[in-house]
């Protein structure tokens, strides 16, 4: 597979060449295309073994289109270093798609190293999308540090749904200043000897800041999950849920480790987790409408992976 | 001609008899009850008709078109066209109205699927696109369960009390949708204690702990029913087989 292929899978092409679309493509640790637009200053520079790249957002600026990054790595062994910082100014407000497309991977490392400021009363969204191969050689390890200032407004959704996981290993750290919201959102399918491995801590700190870590993962075969969701409510009025929901079949492990702290007494943090096989309710009501078990299972669990 | 037959069926479940030696014949495009208290074991009945996991071991016999389907599993038995609508359906998370009635459905154009919620008073505008899932009310998933039965063009439907957590308004479509059922050729079993529900039938039986203690013409049931079930307030044994 080549990087024209990436750019189909990643659904980069239509924005390939418009001016009006803020991008920077990234194959192994080469840049191969970039482009920005007025407001946003995105600075790359290839480092050993990757990209260090620098966000900034200016203060009042709305991007009107997503922006997309492109990670992709197509040989089959190789390392992918990204050193990301992104800063966005006050009442500033963008959207990035991300694609991490590793197709060949039958020994690649992608290691993610971000730390993120949404400035006051910003908004910041991020979707991430993995599209990994079917070997099982991708090891994945994102790691942020992310502060939300003043009602700021952070939300993140990170799918891992094609392919084989092979490792990931997500470490999130927030901090919510006041009348901040951050939302969390994982969905992972894992089969083979898929290793999953989730470390998700929020601090709501500020006044009447709110956060929710949602993570909602399959497995198959031997696949494994570890999940840890930790929340810490200090700030008056300050509001956190914690919500796990796996599905496992076969010889796949899961756990979920909810931590939910309360340091001040007008706060309140609620957490709830669920693992467990298909619902037979739900199994049996598909089966009974002429879908096989095998069937009915994926159905089940597309629904709520979404 | 009778399209399922159940012979000398009793079924223990956690030691308990809760179903003894039932004898029914369903006839082909009838619209049957199955009437009687809370308890009687009518669930319990629709669930060994459908094959649930836990209802499969039973003594007796239950024969689809001349031929046992006792040791056949749900998906078997829902592709010889037997079918079950639960009492409460299950929510389904993520997936579409759309999605799924269009799984269920022989037809799957989006006209077919929008035409069987129309058939249960929904708007299609309104509801395709919404997940199956806690967003829907009881009597909306209830609806939208039996719009997928309908998709499925079954030749058998058990419809556990369909009327349940339904409004007035609403009960008109369910009856209508019925009907349609049986003009598109499904033998159809009504699981219920509401007489209103009772009244859509052709041919009723009547179960109380467990054992058919009378079938009949739906006048004949019916008024066994009101006279003596409604007012008798145990639930072990009928009056006849307590004395």
């Amino acid at each position: 597979m080549n990087i024209e292929n990436i750019y189909k899978i990643a659904g980069i092409h239509p924005v390939l060449g418009d001016k009006n679309t803020a991008r920077l493509v990234i194959n192994k640790d080469k840049i191969i295309d970039s482009n920005t637009v007025e407001g946003l200053v995105v600075k790359a520079r290839e480092i050993k073994d990757g990209v260090n790249v620098e966000i900034r957002l200016k203060k009042n600026t709305v991007i009107e289109n997503p922006v997309h990054l492109c990670f992709g790595i197509t040989d089959s062994q190789a390392i992918q270093k990204i050193i990301i910082n992104v800063e966005t100014e006050e009442n500033s407000g963008i959207s990035i798609l991300a694609h991490c497309v590793f197709p060949n991977a039958t020994d690649v490392k992608h290691i993610m190293d971000g730390k993120i400021r949404v400035g006051k009363g910003s908004r910041y969204s991020y979707y991430e999308r993995h599209i990994h191969g079917e070997y099982g050689g991708t090891t994945v390890i994102p790691k942020a540090r992310i502060v939300l200032e003043e009602r700021a407004r952070f939300k993140t959704e990170f799918e891992l749904l094609k392919g084989r996981v092979g490792t990931i290993d997500i470490d999130y750290e927030i901090v919510c200043k006041k009348d901040s919201v951050m939302e969390l959102a994982t969905r992972i399918s894992g089969t083979g000897n898929d290793v999953i491995k989730i470390k998700e801590a929020g601090q709501l700190i500020g006044e009447n800041a709110r956060g929710v870590l949602r993570s909602k993962i399959a497995l198959r075969h031997n696949a494994r999950a570890e999940i840890i969701n930790k929340l810490i409510a200090s700030g008056r009025y300050s509001r956190g849920h914690v919500d796990c929901s796996e599905i496992i079949r076969d010889n796949a492990v899961a756990s979920a480790i909810p931590i939910v702290e309360v340091k001040n007494s007008t706060a309140q943090v609620t957490h709830e987790a669920a693992i467990g096989s298909v619902d037979t309710r739900q199994l049996q009501t598909l089966m009974s409408r002429r879908i096989s078990e095998d069937k009915a299972i994926d159905l089940i669990i597309e629904g709520m992976l979404g | 001609m009778g399209i399922l037959k159940i012979k000398s069926l009793s079924l223990n479940l956690n030691g308990k008899n809760i179903l003894n030696n039932l004898n029914i014949d369903l006839k082909k495009d009838y619209i049957h009850a199955v009437v009687g208290p809370n308890g009687a074991g009518k669930s319990t009945l629709g669930f060994a008709i459908m094959g649930l996991d836990g209802y499969r071991n039973f003594e007796g016999e239950i024969l689809y078109n001349g031929s046992s389907i006792k040791d056949l599993n749900v998906y078997q038995r829902a592709k010889k066209g037997i079918t079950l609508a639960w009492q409460e359906p299950a929510r389904f998370e993520g997936i579409t109205v759309e999605k799924f009635i269009r799984v269920s459905s022989k037809n799957k154009d989006l006209k077919s699927v929008a035409g069987v919620l129309e058939k249960v008073g929904l708007d299609p505008g309104e509801y395709l696109e919404r997940a199956v899932d806690r967003s829907l009310s009881g009597g909306e998933r209830k609806r939208i369960e039996l719009a997928s039965v309908i998709a499925m063009n079954p030749k058998i439907a058990i419809l556990d009390e369909p009327d349940s957590g339904i409004d007035i308004v609403s009960l008109e479509n369910i009856f209508g949708a019925i009907k349609f059922l049986k003009a598109s050729g499904s033998t159809i079993i009504l699981i219920t204690h509401s007489l209103a529900v009772l009244k859509q039938a052709e041919y009723a039986f009547l179960l109380c702990s467990g054992s058919i203690i009378q079938e009949g013409t739906i006048q004949e049931i019916s008024k066994y029913f009101k006279g003596r079930c409604i007012p008798c307030h145990h639930k072990n044994l009928p009056e006849e087989m307590g004395s």
